[in-house]
């Protein structure tokens, strides 16, 4: 069959939704993308890989690290290797791996299938959290495909570190879905023992564009440093919240724009999800979104989310709130995650209700705490969550100092803003 | 000018169960935080290595090592 043209423009991954407002069907997918190239002996497997690291393509479920090097690092292993993508997307505010699956689950499986292809491998796990909207999409678009029997789809439990990639290496090595010790890494003991590449499900899509048009189609957008094209999920105070897709590099003024603008005026955006970091509005203001500037900002690009604070909430609350709730979802494995996390939410509980105003020890022993807790975990849950700690001390100041001083901020009272599921709430009351 | 390998403590945190052992073996090392976890130093020095050595033979939960990074 003749092969499409090369698409343009920056809806890449969601060139489906933008074009006629509906998902891909497989037929539909076929005729805008045409079949991915096929499998051809170790040369098409080295070249395929090298293509990917030329690429410059970083994984997208929140690290960044770069794809070419991990299938590298896999591929170099002994014995057969194992293909899992990590459609689990546990974080509250995000949901641009569920709008993928929606939109274009057919990009994700032709991904997960040429990752296989790189690794000479036919063992690809599809993982997603039990009876979530991403395990249904990914189930639905299987029924189309005369290629469904490659692919296992897996309900994982729906905790946040379920997804940890030792956490759904060992889950398919028929464990509990929690995080292991490193070493070793999954890329080179993961699933029962085997070399395992375990990637976000937007990184398997871009893969499948990758292997399809090209390193230098995929650098045609977003920057240096930064190439390609992101999804980015923008919600808060915004008039209608929703998952874009821009080229990285794009003003995060605009981004606000796409979605309506704001809803009323903001004091902070958090970025990067409940692991990101808050950045004051007027600095927000100037930056771009892409890794080299947010990391120079002090924030990551992370799970790809930017979510709008408004004035009248309290940044303080609204951190003690999130810290609650990835303190009640620690596996309870180590020490400074299950008790460290618990340990400043009450911090942040006690500064956002104006209870700490008299505990003159509270800004010093939370400080202390954050110093010590992170890198000391199995995984990086802590780590983020020290992260977005330390960024509401920054970016909230003010409001820090008048809370310890007697003077709570009128938002510190009201109902909570960001989203936070429900059993979360009982650490901060 | 040579130098031998240098050697440090690290301590698997799932393993870890805070019964606090390395720190009573080598309190010039390793402290505690608040919860009882320890806390290792990037290095461990020359002259205490065999102390150290016997602090990761000691851990109750095995969850102690000592590693040489050279």
């Amino acid at each position: 069959m003749n092969r499409p043209a090369t698409p343009t423009g920056d809806h890449r991954l969601l060139a489906a939704w933008s074009d006629t407002g509906r998902p891909d069907s497989y037929d539909a997918h076929l005729a805008r993308h045409g079949n991915p190239p096929n499998a051809d002996g170790r040369a098409w497997r080295e070249r395929l890989i090298a293509e990917v690291t030329h690429s410059g393509l970083g994984g997208r479920g929140g690290a960044g690290f770069p794809t070419g090097r991990k299938l590298a690092a896999v591929a170099a292993g002994r014995g057969r290797k194992v293909v899992v993508a990590n459609g689990c997307e546990s974080d509250p505010g995000t949901h641009k791996d569920r709008v993928l699956a929606q939109y274009s689950p057919h990009l994700i499986l032709d991904g997960a299938l040429m990752a296989a292809a790189a690794l000479h491998t036919n063992d690809i796990f599809l993982c997603a959290h039990r009876d979530g909207p991403t395990y249904q999409a990914l189930g639905q678009a299987l029924t189309q495909r005369p290629d469904a029997d490659r692919f296992s789809l897996v309900d994982i439990p729906a905790r946040f570190v379920a997804s940890e990639e030792s956490s759904l290496a060992n889950f398919l090595s028929g464990g509990d879905a929690r995080p292991t010790s490193k070493p070793p890494r999954v890329f080179e003991s993961g699933v029962a023992g085997r070399p395992t590449l375990v990637s976000n499900i937007e990184t398997l899509a871009h893969i499948s564009l990758i292997a399809r048009y090209g390193a230098e189609w995929f650098r045609s957008l977003g920057t240096g440093p930064s190439p390609g094209t992101a999804l980015v999920t923008v919600g808060g105070a915004v008039r209608t919240p929703g998952v874009l897709e821009v080229a990285y590099g794009a003003a995060l003024p605009d981004l606000v724009a796409s979605v309506g603008g704001a809803s009323e005026p903001l004091q902070a955006l958090l970025i990067g999800g409940y692991s990101g970091c808050w950045v004051p509005d007027s600095v927000a203001r100037t930056l771009h979104f892409s890794h080299e500037e947010l990391r120079a900002a002090g924030t990551t690009v992370g799970v790809g989310s930017v979510l709008a604070l408004p004035a009248g909430a309290c940044g303080i609350a609204e951190t003690a709130r999130i810290l609650s709730y990835l303190a009640g979802e620690s596996a309870s494995q180590c020490g400074p995650c299950m008790f460290g996390l618990p340990a400043i939410t009450a911090d942040f509980a006690a500064m956002a209700s104006g209870a700490g105003a008299n505990d003159r020890a509270l800004a010093a022993r939370l400080q202390g705490r954050l110093s010590v807790i992170a890198g000391r975990g199995a995984c990086g849950h802590p780590d983020g969550a020290v992260r977005l700690a330390e960024s509401a001390l920054r970016t909230f100041a003010v409001d820090v100092d008048a809370h310890l001083h007697g003077r709570p901020c009128r938002g510190a009272g009201a109902l909570p803003f960001l989203p936070i599921p429900r059993r979360a709430l009982s650490l901060v009351g | 000018m040579t130098r031998g390998p240098r050697w440090t403590l690290k301590v698997d945190p799932i393993r870890c169960q805070a019964h606090g052992l390395c720190a009573e073996l080598l309190p010039e090392v390793v402290d505690l935080d608040e919860w009882g976890y320890p806390l290792l130093p990037g290095e461990v020095p020359p002259l205490l290595l065999s102390e150290a050595r016997a602090a990761a033979a000691g851990c109750p939960t095995l969850a102690l090592r000592l590693v040489h990074t050279d």
